[in-house]
């Protein structure tokens, strides 16, 4: 009933004694994820919440079997983290540190393309499956077990997404932010690939944002390979054209970065539009009712 | 960041590219002492955070130091107005001088980060000039493009094979693919997002060099480059954008509505402000607040609200995640501690510690009107700009 993270997940948390490392750790272990080690250098040996510190993602991983790592480690660090734990063969990784390099996630790219290993962020607020694992930000009280996948750009807007379908009644199989970074570890394309195998998933909630061609690699993936229905939002139909990056932008994108071209594209390949975001969770429940989909 | 075409090119030259002689003008006694330095033509270039300056005729070409003068006069201290601009334009308080060049042919080059291929790419195409994004759509062909793969660098032959591609003649094909290796290492070593230089030209000599740039860099990874952010010109920027940023608020763009928005993550202050503008409203602003670990930059968020003489209602949207609503919502008390703030203020909390955060505002002796949606919030925080009860 899950992608990605369920009861079986070992989670390690990289940046477990920082502010914010902390404090969301503690919130997973509240929420039932098997936390099973934080990383710090320098720590190793000590404990926080109750968890075995490493100083090394190997040592960790060596002693716990841990098989998804959490990063909360700083901007200047982060790729160094994604890395290490790339390194030391954790299959997801899951990196929430916001205003990471472009040019180190081109290196960090560049690295994880011969490795096994899945990056999900930067910038992100991470993932949950109700009800059985949380890696990542999000309340935990405002999600429901369920059906409907949720992959995101946006952090908070997924929450606001997620509470109007648990006030309907409408349960998640697996919650995903896929982050607002140019360069995403998973994209659209790799989250609903995941959700399109996962038999438990019957339809997919789709939540894009002005900028870059992400909702139009979805649109592409939704029109040839997907069999589930598809509820898309995109935010930003009023906001302000982005701030231009001289010609060469243009010359790569045209005008594929308006939400208009998005909601168009999504729309042609067969996916629901939510007019407001408001109704995404109304819209998500008429789609549900059409496709004769219990949830 | 942006930075003017003057410091563009100072990198540029540093980093072994030819641009033309040149030197920066405050006034037009100085455009005159360059331009005799130079001697015979010069070219007076406005030096603005904005393109379309040819296009708005903030380029002009002098004979004479005494021309230079007079142009430069006409051009330092206006505010200039191009398409890439607000009406109300920006100042231009500085013109690059520089001996005019005999121009054979108009070739492009950039160099961005490329989204799909996740790698950086270079695009260089003979049909440079003002009309470059028309070439792109019309006949992308024209548009010669290669990707760097970041473990091995820039290569040669990748030089070798954009300069044959745009026609060069056998002399220039060495200069070129060299002055393409050198603005990687530039784009490379300074974390560009953006290296253009439109126009690259063959001057009637056959030397090939940088007649205009347009440098821009990664705000993520300033804090390696502090001679970088120096360069950084606040006078170009809108000032509460300005102000904002000082305050340490740094996702805040300004917008021409009366409605401050205080949101937390981009998605959903887009959002807000769809609703906003569906509502029959506009937002003052975009501003995610983001990851709050204080009340700080809460605080600040009001300080430039109260700022904006347009702002006539202010919407608070935090839906908790990695920011905790328990210290928007004392950043919030604390605000109205601090300042004297009248305008009407609509709150709508949910997420990660709420309960806590609206026992904190109910508290308080502050007025604020509370929404139970995202959509309510708007639609009050329209009806409260106008001046509506609620």
């Amino acid at each position: 009933m899950s992608i990605l993270i369920d009861k079986k997940t070992r989670l390690l948390v990289q940046g477990i004694t920082g502010g914010e490392g902390s404090f969301h750790t503690q919130r997973c272990i509240e929420y039932g994820t098997k936390v099973v080690a934080g990383v710090t250098p320098g720590k190793g040996g000590s404990e926080a919440l109750g968890v075995p510190v490493f100083n090394t993602v190997a040592a960790a991983v060596e002693k716990t079997g841990a098989n998804a790592s959490l990063i909360f480690v700083p901007a200047a660090f982060a790729a160094d983290a994604i890395l290490e734990a790339a390194d030391a063969g954790i299959p997801l990784v899951v990196c929430i540190t916001e205003g990471i390099p472009i040019l180190d996630m081109v290196m960090v790219h560049n690295y994880l393309k011969d490795k096994s290993t899945r990056l999900i962020g930067p910038n992100c607020p991470g993932l949950i499956s109700p009800g059985k694992c949380k890696a990542g930000l999000m309340a935990g009280e405002i999600h429901l077990p369920g059906n409907v996948g949720v992959v995101s750009r946006s952090g908070t807007l997924t929450y606001e997404t997620v509470a109007q379908l648990t006030g309907l009644g409408i349960g998640q199989s697996t919650c995903v932010g896929i982050g607002g970074d140019p360069l995403p570890g998973s994209t659209f394309v790799d989250i609903l690939e995941l959700f399109q195998k996962d038999k438990d998933t019957k339809a997919v909630v789709l939540i894009g944002e002005i900028g870059g061609t992400a909702e139009q690699d979805a649109a592409r993936f939704v029109k040839g390979k997907m069999t589930k229905p598809v509820v898309a939002f995109v935010a930003g139909a009023t906001a302000p054209p982005g701030r231009r990056m001289g010609h060469a932008g243009a010359i790569i994108s045209g005008n594929s970065g308006r939400a208009q071209d998005k909601i168009a594209a999504l729309a042609a390949a067969g996916a629901t539009i939510a007019k407001s975001p408001a109704e995404i969770g109304l819209t998500t429940q008429k789609v549900l009712q059409k496709w004769n989909v219990t949830h | 960041m942006k930075i003017h075409e003057y410091q563009a090119k100072a990198l540029l030259s540093e980093f072994g590219i030819p641009v033309p002689k040149g030197a920066i003008a405050s006034t037009p006694a100085e455009a005159e002492t360059i331009a005799a330095q130079l001697g015979g033509k010069v070219a007076i270039k406005a030096q603005v955070y904005a393109g379309g300056r040819g296009k708005a005729g903030s380029i002009k070409v002098a004979n004479t130091p005494e021309e230079a003068e007079k142009l430069a006069g006409q051009i330092i201290g206006t505010r200039l107005v191009t398409h890439q601009t607000g009406p109300e334009g920006i100042p231009v308080s500085k013109v690059l001088v520089e001996k005019a060049v005999r121009v054979q042919r108009e070739l492009y080059l950039s160099i961005i980060v490329d989204n799909a291929s996740r790698m950086p790419v270079m695009m260089a195409s003979e049909a440079g000039g003002m009309d470059i994004e028309e070439v792109a759509r019309t006949s992308p062909e024209k548009i010669l493009k290669v990707y760097v793969d970041p473990s091995a660098g820039f290569q040669a032959f990748q030089g070798r094979k954009l300069a044959y591609g745009m026609n060069l003649s056998p002399a220039q094909i060495r200069p070129a693919a060299s002055l393409m290796a050198n603005l990687y290492k530039l784009f490379q070593a300074k974390d560009c997002s953006l290296a253009e230089i439109n126009p690259l030209v063959v001057t009637s000599d056959g030397e090939i060099m940088a007649l205009d740039a347009k440098l821009n860099f990664d705000d993520n990874a300033l804090f390696r480059h502090s001679d970088i952010e120096l360069l950084h010109d606040v006078e170009q920027e809108d000032p509460l954008e300005v102000k904002a940023n000082d305050l340490g608020v740094k996702n805040y763009i300004k917008m021409d509505g009366n409605i401050g928005c205080m949101v937390n993550g981009a998605g959903l202050a887009m959002a807000v402000m769809d609703l906003i503008t569906q509502a029959g409203g506009i937002p003052a602003n975009f501003l995610d607040i983001g990851t709050v670990n204080n009340t700080d930059r809460v605080v600040a968020a009001f300080k430039v609200f109260t700022t904006d003489p347009s702002v006539k209602a202010i919407l608070v949207n935090i839906f908790g995640g990695i920011a905790r609503v328990d210290v928007i919502a004392r950043g919030i008390v604390e605000a109205h501690q601090q300042m004297d703030i009248r305008l009407p203020l609509v709150v709508r909390l949910a997420g990660t510690n709420v309960d806590e955060g609206k026992s904190i505002l109910s508290q308080s002796k502050i007025k604020f009107i509370e929404a139970t949606n995202f959509y309510d919030a708007a639609r009050k925080a329209v009806a409260a700009a106008k001046g509506d009860k609620i």
